[in-house]
């Protein structure tokens, strides 16, 4: 007679019981055999950056159909989270829009990894930042950094302003408000972003980079997604999302040294070819420290960098082959081209590769 | 079964006692339940309540000072919905339960319950892609036309993505909620009571402001209040369709909009660290105070008029 | 409420000839009414039409209720009187209370159906996400997460929920109902993201950092079901007459047996709907779900081992972290959308089906 009190749990289980009794097609685990002669298996979990993660299903798909008894869980939980992670051991990897710094590394504690060992730090991941705008009648833009600053700092107000004309001769500009439209949340994207115009456009843009948009003003939006929504569904609408998800909106080209340059994956990876790296490192760590006044012919300068992080030796030596082989994954060209294809990322230069083998193969 | 055939004595049967104490055990698990939960955000809000920018990278000068917005945020929005969707929600219960014929209430109750299971990322895909552009043009006639009024000054936003596309998104999401218990409640009303109205001549309207709202005025406390708290608390479609800027204003069409502490949270939780967190949770607290002196209030206005209402 | 007091037809126009069908209109008029009011409302927005622009059927419409509304209520005070027209003027509203609600949810449902129909096909519900970017796969694993978590929360709310409705109704006197009834409207409060940093809290003390497993998103999900089901549990049970209880323990039934046997099947409807309403409510959650159990791309019946992911959590990342193409994760997204409603279409009308086969019969 309890039965009405408990029925709809009951019906619940009953539904459950069925789906469950149902199976994924497409997993069937490592039931052919005769497919891969890898012998590696075992479960690694990374986590950290959302920008990563559409490059990091990719890599995982191509590296779990190499070797099925892998399975690899990438939380895009955020950068900080994802280094926080890391740090408390929680997970084998890390991705990090940013390297850890200085103080970070000093104070040590890697949980995963052997007591006093560093860490190692790959920039595999380059993902070109496109300003995007939807503008009628008009598909590309050339704006210098100032240009660009201007109209996100609010100085700028109406598509005709002469800042704008002076180097777009041709383009018929339309007498019409600027919406600005900024990320919401805290993000990589963001402090590239306004890293870039710190740098590029110091005069203009006196705010410190920063993943949250440092000022009331303009609209917001969350998530890449979401801003691509924003300045698709508006009229008069700016804003910088990942290239990848430009689509059919209108994009910036980016004045450099007098130039205008356009985003594409060979300028994107030449910024970080440009760029030094952070001195005072240990020798796997290769964060970079991003040039973005940089002048050379042919680069375009707002990237956006991530970073897989690992453990340079390992305290349980478990999983150490399987970190290896999954990062060499991600950095052989095949891997770089898998995430260029779902994700719209910069293949590294074979001279970054270069370094980067030489890392992977020091984690112990 | 067995134990009706039980002799009647004045003393407890076994039957009884076991049903009690699983009744008192189950609420002790809610204190128990509830207890666990605060420990745990006090716990986890007391470095940041003490904390200022140098702790902190996402504070300006100190805890208070970055919550205010928020609070005023969460707290403009919810009433706003609530404010829409009150009187829409009481208008479908009493459609539902005292004017739309027999058979075709029972199915449109039915549509009005499935939308309480919408997920919330729903609703805000529907807000961007479909809600915003469609009142984007409403907006921009308002400005124009009442811009003089100050809940409609300008200049209009030009995606449509304001507090008020946010508040009416959040209005939806409620009203089956609302609609659902207020008419329960109203089906409840004691036949007799509504015959008496109508055979003293009342006309239908009478009769159920004499005999329905009077009899259904807790149930409706209740299910504002069960409203507001998701309101309140709603965290995703408020983050996908509101423009967050952060400021502190009762302007309804802008691109400058207070965020809400709930999609603050789901903002910035995912790139925070350190002390960061800590913040982010204690406004998380703040929230969960702001909803409780919510709750308190309606539970003294109900409990105020309860001898008046007619329910036993 | 099929009573009505109202005499049959008058069988004449002439409103003064009987005095008990005086002054009322014929049962016709409302329609004829708003058909008039349409007519006008047309006409005069086809004469805005051929001034210039397009036919404004949103506008036309709105001009067409409000016109209504002032005509019914005009000539019926005339006909009527003041009473009979106050009747109609709410009557009007309520119905129109109905039409303007159904605009929002009639949009937002061809919305889901329509994007969700493109991928609700065979391989939606067989295959995972494991191995698979871009276009194709499934959410075999979310569709099973959901039930599997949903499920668990239910059957540790329901028993928790209805019991404490019980005591607080039928038992609770004095101190610890008032604190009881103190503490439910505080667990309302919660803010479903708090819940879900508490059950990630809450595990990871037991299981260590970075835990996130099926039954952490389920105790998550329990915290936010509870006070739902006891604040309208405890709403129903308050409805059953107290005559009702007095005649039961009249004749002598015992007091739990007069829960069991009137008082439960008395409000069976009501709280089922309040269970119901409960289940939709959690079903939907994303934000505590993605804290408390991740998600993952892969199939995983385990609740205590290992992240699982659940629809909404499924239908947030495909549209957060889109990838290339993004059409086919839009796609994707809005098809575990669809089959979310579909499932709690289906929970529902079999909840319904149990309550009208215990309730008791009434005469309405």
């Amino acid at each position: 007679m309890n039965l009405k009190r408990f029925g709809a749990p009951a019906v619940i289980a009953m539904t459950a019981a069925l789906a469950l009794s149902s199976c994924a097609a497409n997993e069937g685990g490592s039931g052919d055999p005769a497919a891969s002669e890898s012998t590696l298996s075992g479960t690694l979990v990374g986590a950290g950056a959302s920008s990563q993660d559409s490059a990091q299903q990719a890599w995982i798909a191509g590296f779990q159909t190499a070797n099925p008894d892998v399975t690899i869980n990438y939380d895009p939980t955020g950068s900080g989270a994802g280094r926080d992670t890391f740090l408390s051991g929680a997970s084998d990897y890390a991705g990090s829009d940013r390297a850890f710094n200085d103080e970070e590394i000093a104070a040590g504690g890697f949980a995963k990894c052997a007591p006093d060992t560093s860490i190692v730090e790959l920039p595999l991941y380059i993902s070109p930042i496109a300003v995007i705008f939807n503008l009628e009648g008009v598909d590309s833009l050339n704006l210098d950094a100032a240009t660009i600053a201007g109209i996100f700092a609010g100085d700028i107000t109406n598509w005709n302003d002469e800042a704008i004309a002076a180097t777009n001769e041709g383009v018929e500009l339309p007498d019409q408000a600027i919406t600005p439209v900024h990320r919401s949340d805290d993000s990589g994207t963001t402090e590239n972003f306004t890293e870039y115009l710190g740098a590029a456009a110091p005069d203009v843009w006196t705010y410190e980079a920063d993943g949250v948009w440092p000022f009331e003003g303009g609209e917001g939006a969350q998530g890449t997604s979401g801003v691509v929504d924003a300045v698709t569904n508006g009229t008069g609408t700016i804003g910088y999302a990942d290239a990848s998800r430009a689509g059919d909106l209108g994009t910036v080209a980016v004045g450099v040294g007098g130039e205008f340059v356009e985003y594409s994956p060979e300028a994107a990876a030449a910024i970080v070819d440009a760029s030094p790296f952070v001195e005072g490192r240990a020798d796997g760590d290769l964060a970079i420290e991003l040039d973005r006044t940089s002048e050379e012919a042919g680069v375009y300068p707002i990237v956006l960098v991530s970073y897989l992080i690992a453990c340079q030796e390992y305290a349980e030596p478990e999983n150490v082959e399987l970190v290896k082989a999954y990062l060499s994954y991600i950095a052989s060209p095949e891997g770089q081209d898998v995430a260029a294809e779902a994700a719209g990322s910069a293949p590294i230069s074979d001279s970054l590769r270069e370094k980067v083998t030489t890392a992977i193969d020091s984690i112990q | 079964m067995t134990t009706a055939a039980a002799p009647i004595r004045a003393k407890q049967r076994p039957g009884d006692r076991v049903f009690s104490k699983s009744a008192v055990f189950a609420g002790s698990m809610i204190l128990v339940t509830l207890a666990a939960v605060a420990t745990f955000l006090i716990v986890q809000s007391i470095p940041a309540l003490f904390a200022d920018s140098e702790d902190a990278s996402i504070l300006d000068t100190n805890f208070w000072a970055y919550v205010g917005p928020l609070v005023f945020g969460t707290i403009w929005a919810a009433a706003l919905a609530l404010l829409i969707a009150l009187p829409i929600s009481i208008g479908i219960a009493l459609f539902i339960s005292h004017y739309a014929p027999r058979r075709l209430a029972s199915a449109l109750g039915y549509i009005v319950d499935l939308l309480a299971a919408v997920p919330s990322v729903v609703f805000g895909l529907w807000g961007i892609g479909v809600l915003a552009p469609a009142v984007q043009p409403v907006y921009s006639w308002l400005v124009d036309n009442l811009g003089w009024f100050p809940l409609f000054a300008g200049p209009v936003s030009g995606t449509g993505r304001t507090i008020l596309t946010a508040a009416l998104v959040l209005a939806v999401m409620i009203i089956p909620i609302i609609t659902a218990i207020s008419r329960e409640v109203f089906l409840q009303t004691p036949v007799l009571h509504e015959e008496a109205a109508l055979a003293l001549g009342a006309t239908r309207w009478e009769m159920i402001r004499t005999a329905v709202l009077p009899f259904g005025r807790p149930g409706i406390i209740s299910a504002a209040v069960l409203g507001l708290g998701r309101a309140l608390g709603e965290t995703m479609a408020v983050a996908m369709v509101l423009s967050a800027t952060g400021a502190v204003t009762f302007q309804l069409l802008t691109s400058v909009n207070p965020s809400t502490i709930a999609a603050n949270i789901a903002l910035s939780f995912p790139e925070a660290y350190g002390i960061n967190v800590n913040v982010l949770i204690a406004t998380g607290l703040i929230l969960f105070i702001v909803t409780f002196a919510v709750n308190a209030i309606a539970r003294w206005i109900v409990a105020r008029r309860a001898e008046f209402s007619g329910a036993n | 409420m099929t009573t009505t007091i109202t005499p049959p037809e008058p069988k004449t126009s002439s409103p003064i000839s009987n005095s008990l069908t005086a002054g009322k209109l014929p049962n016709q008029a409302p329609w004829m009414v708003l058909g008039a009011s349409l007519l006008v409302s047309a006409a005069l927005f086809g004469m805005l039409a051929l001034t210039g622009g397009e036919f404004d059927w949103a506008g036309m419409f709105v001009v067409a209720a409000l016109v209504y509304v002032v005509t019914i209520t005009t000539v019926s005070r005339v006909v009527e009187g003041p009473r009979k027209a106050m009747d109609r003027f709410v009557t009007a509203l309520v119905t129109g209370a109905f039409i303007v609600a159904m605009i929002p949810l009639v949009s937002l449902t061809i919305t889901v159906v329509t994007f969700g129909l493109n991928r609700f096909d065979v391989e939606f519900f067989t295959y995972s996400m494991r191995n698979i970017t871009g276009e194709g796969g499934g959410a075999v694993h979310a569709i099973v997460g959901t039930l599997l978590m949903t499920g668990t929360a239910a059957l540790i709310s329901i028993p928790i929920g209805l019991m404490t409705s019980i005591y607080l109704v039928e038992y609770g006197r004095g101190r610890l109902a008032r604190g009881i009834t103190f503490l439910v409207d505080v667990m309302t409060g919660i803010p479903s993201i708090v819940a879900g940093l508490f059950a990630y809290a809450l595990f990871a003390i037991f299981w260590g950092p970075g835990t996130r497993t099926g039954i952490a998103g389920a105790v998550a999900l329990a915290v936010l079901m509870i006070p739902v089901v006891v604040r309208s549990s405890e709403e129903m049970l308050r409805l059953v007459p107290v005559e009702l209880r007095e005649a039961a323990y009249a004749l002598g039934v015992p007091k739990w047996l007069t829960i069991v046997k009137v008082v439960l099947p008395t409000s069976i409807a009501g709280i089922t709907t309040g269970i119901m309403l409960s289940i939709a409510r959690v079903i939907g959650e994303t934000a505590p779900l993605l804290i408390a159990a991740g998600f993952t791309n892969s199939l995983n019946y385990d609740m205590t081992e290992g992240r699982m992911s659940s629809l909404p959590v499924f239908v947030y990342t495909q549209y957060a972290n889109q990838g290339n193409p993004p059409e086919a994760y839009l796609d994707r997204a809005w098809a575990a959308a669809l089959t979310l409603i579909l499932i709690v279409m289906a929970l529902n009308l079999i909840a319904r089906l149990v309550a009208r086969f215990f309730a008791p019969k009434y005469g309405r």
